[in-house]
């Protein structure tokens, strides 16, 4: 195995750690902020890429298409937000999941509705497609490369948000003391609507930008939702530092595991066997990642202990 | 506004009629969706029994279905192409036995519900939720990257189990099998309620603090609780597994995990018939809606969103009131 497909992997691996950083740093903020669990984040995932693939089809620019992707995906977070979500604030964990797995349906069924069964195509443009070839002779697609410094764009102009502006220091007084806040006059309100507007953006941007590599699909959402939930929970949950990182983590050992641990199997294995136990460990691996860390510190690396 | 225990009563008899009626109507069909409707039942009363009882809100108890259902997928596969199970340490056969079945699926869920217990009880609230999800999705991923046993396709098993004395192949027999476990389990259920371990465990949702003061350890107590619940969500993935003769990794699904938990909220959390009265409804709903239209899961999420808005102790809360769970 060479250095070439190593250091190939470990990009992929970055590619989608950051991308499962857009769709963790919303969950994490709604959670951190309002306290609450959203399973329908991987509907607003799934909305941002239709709307991205339909604009796409109709004006063929892909920059129009993230646009509409982002604000459809906001949007509609900001409808749910202000029909659903608003009255779940006060309840149980309970009740939000069955409220959010109740809008998943919802959500599904009615893309299912307009845009059928089948998958749609988002198209890579002419001027993102093509390798490149980065020091040391490494062939790599230029649109991969792309999306990591998107994703790390969004990753510092997001901390910059949080660390730097008005708002940050109101989303993170919210994350501390909700009463306090809203007896300093700030509109509590308003601002969770915002927040929510932010986090649907984000993980509408990153259906549309994955949508490119993939197939655009009702159901997309869904195994991207689990792995957000599965990155949120090693960082910490509420912490967009502890999301970035566990994103990477959890990114980083997909990609990686998937491709090595079949090999490392072979060197004591036979290799049908070895081929089989090496996958299967593989896509268990981010699993027992997230059961490791929780064990050792039950509220995730970034987490605020109890 | 009628009592709990009437209502409880009211619903058994009902779920009990209607495949009679259907029996003797011959409509083998109607008697397999009740029968359904009682192994959701069976499965969402082993969650109620971690949820409504010990507050532990589990979002993988589809790992215990899933396992139940694979151990029954195992040991008939093996039974059916004459190969044993295992050779070494010791011999291992297949069979056909369903009381056997249940046993194996009982053992190997409990001491996964064990295992899973202990390293997810060290967390709480949310964590508990999301890692109770994580280790379920350990389970789907496994079995789908099982080739030996089908992968992604799933077993399939040519002919159903055998219990003594009984031709399971007639819909109303296994039918009768599934309630008569049900009724056990409820029964059970009531009587751990009312007993000192349930209303300790009922303590130690309410008030740890309290619990551990009086010198109970509040985390053992939610253990066994879960381990009893995982026991017989376990058991129900055996019959769901039999009753469709055939297992596949989407018994281990998140989305299982979800629909079961559905059940419960949907018929009322933590009350006894809760889950029973969720899953009839469930399936119902899904054979007229999804007659109806294709796009049934339209409907099923506003009714969903519905139950949450307006019916917070589910449907049992909304006809028998809200008197406190188990008297």
């Amino acid at each position: 195995m060479s250095t070439i497909l190593i250091i190939e992997q470990i990009l992929n691996g970055l590619q989608s750690g950051i991308m499962l950083f857009l769709m963790a740093a919303g969950l994490t903020l709604i959670f951190g902020v309002m306290g609450l669990i959203n399973l329908a984040h991987g509907s607003l995932y799934m909305i941002g890429a239709f709307a991205a693939a339909a604009v796409a089809g109709l004006t063929g620019s892909f920059v129009l298409a993230l646009i509409a992707a982002m604000a459809a995906a906001a949007i509609a977070g900001v409808l749910v937000e202000m029909l659903v979500i608003r009255r779940l604030y006060a309840t149980d964990h309970l009740d939000q999941v069955l409220a959010t797995f109740a809008l998943i349906l919802i959500f599904s069924e009615g893309t299912r509705w307009v845009f059928g069964s089948f998958p749609l195509f988002l198209d890579i443009p002419d001027y993102l497609s093509g390798p490149v070839t980065l020091p040391g002779g490494i062939q790599y697609p230029f649109y991969r490369l792309v999306l990591i410094c998107v994703g790390l764009l969004v990753a510092a102009g997001l901390g910059l948000l949080i660390t730097r502006t008005r708002i940050g220091i109101q989303i993170r007084a919210g994350e501390n003391d909700r009463e306090m806040i809203a007896a300093l006059g700030v509109d509590i309100s308003k601002l969770y609507t915002l927040v929510f507007a932010l986090g649907a953006a984000l993980a509408g941007l990153a259906g549309a930008l994955v949508g490119a590599i993939q197939s655009v699909q009702v159901g997309m959402g869904e195994p991207v939702l689990i792995l957000a939930f599965v990155v949120i929970v090693i960082g910490g949950i509420g912490s967009i530092k502890g999301a970035l990182i566990g994103a990477l983590l959890v990114g980083l050992t997909d990609t990686l595991g998937g491709v090595f641990l079949p090999q490392l199997f072979k060197l004591f294995m036979e290799p049908s066997a070895a081929q089989s136990s090496g996958s299967a460990l593989a896509s268990m691996a981010i699993y027992i990642l997230m059961g490791a860390v929780l064990i050792w510190r039950p509220t995730g690396l970034f987490g605020a202990r109890p | 506004m009628i009592r709990e225990r009437t209502l409880n009563g009211l619903v058994l008899v009902l779920l009990l009629a209607v495949p009679l009626w259907a029996m003797f109507n011959d409509q083998p069909f109607t008697i397999t969706l009740a029968t359904r409707a009682v192994i959701f039942a069976l499965a969402a009363v082993g969650l109620n029994i971690a949820l409504g009882l010990g507050g532990l809100v589990s979002l993988g108890h589809a790992a215990f279905f899933g396992i139940g259902g694979y151990a029954m997928g195992i040991l008939a596969h093996h039974a059916q192409t004459y190969t044993p199970v295992m050779e070494l340490p010791f011999l291992i056969e297949g069979t056909k036995s369903m009381p056997v079945i249940w046993l194996v699926a009982m053992v190997t869920s409990g001491i996964a519900a064990f295992l899973i217990g202990i390293l997810s009880l060290r967390t709480a609230g949310v964590y508990f939720i999301m890692i109770t999800l994580a280790f379920g999705q350990m389970f789907y991923f496994f079995s789908i990257s099982w080739a030996a046993y089908g992968g992604e396709d799933g077993l399939l098993i040519y002919v159903r189990n055998d219990f003594p004395g009984l031709n399971t192949l007639v819909p109303i027999n296994f039918f009768a099998i599934c309630f008569t476990i049900l009724c056990l389990v409820l029964l059970l259920n009531g009587l751990l309620a009312r007993s000192p371990f349930g209303l300790a465990l009922n303590a130690a949702r309410q008030a740890p603090q309290r619990v551990q003061t009086v010198g109970l350890d509040p985390q053992r107590l939610k253990l066994v609780a879960f381990v009893i619940s995982g026991v017989i969500t376990g058991l129900a993935g055996a019959l769901f597994a039999d009753l469709n003769r055939f297992v596949s990794p989407t018994m281990f699904s998140w989305q299982m995990s979800g629909e079961i938990m559905i059940f419960i909220i949907l018929g009322g959390n933590a009350r006894l018939c809760g889950p029973v009265v969720g899953a009839v409804v469930f399936v119902m709903l899904e054979h007229f809606l999804g007659g109806l239209s294709e796009y049934w899961h339209i409907y099923l999420g506003a009714l969903l969103l519905l139950v949450v808005f307006f019916a917070r102790g589910g449907l049992v809360g909304l006809i028998a009131g809200r008197e406190v769970a188990h008297d």
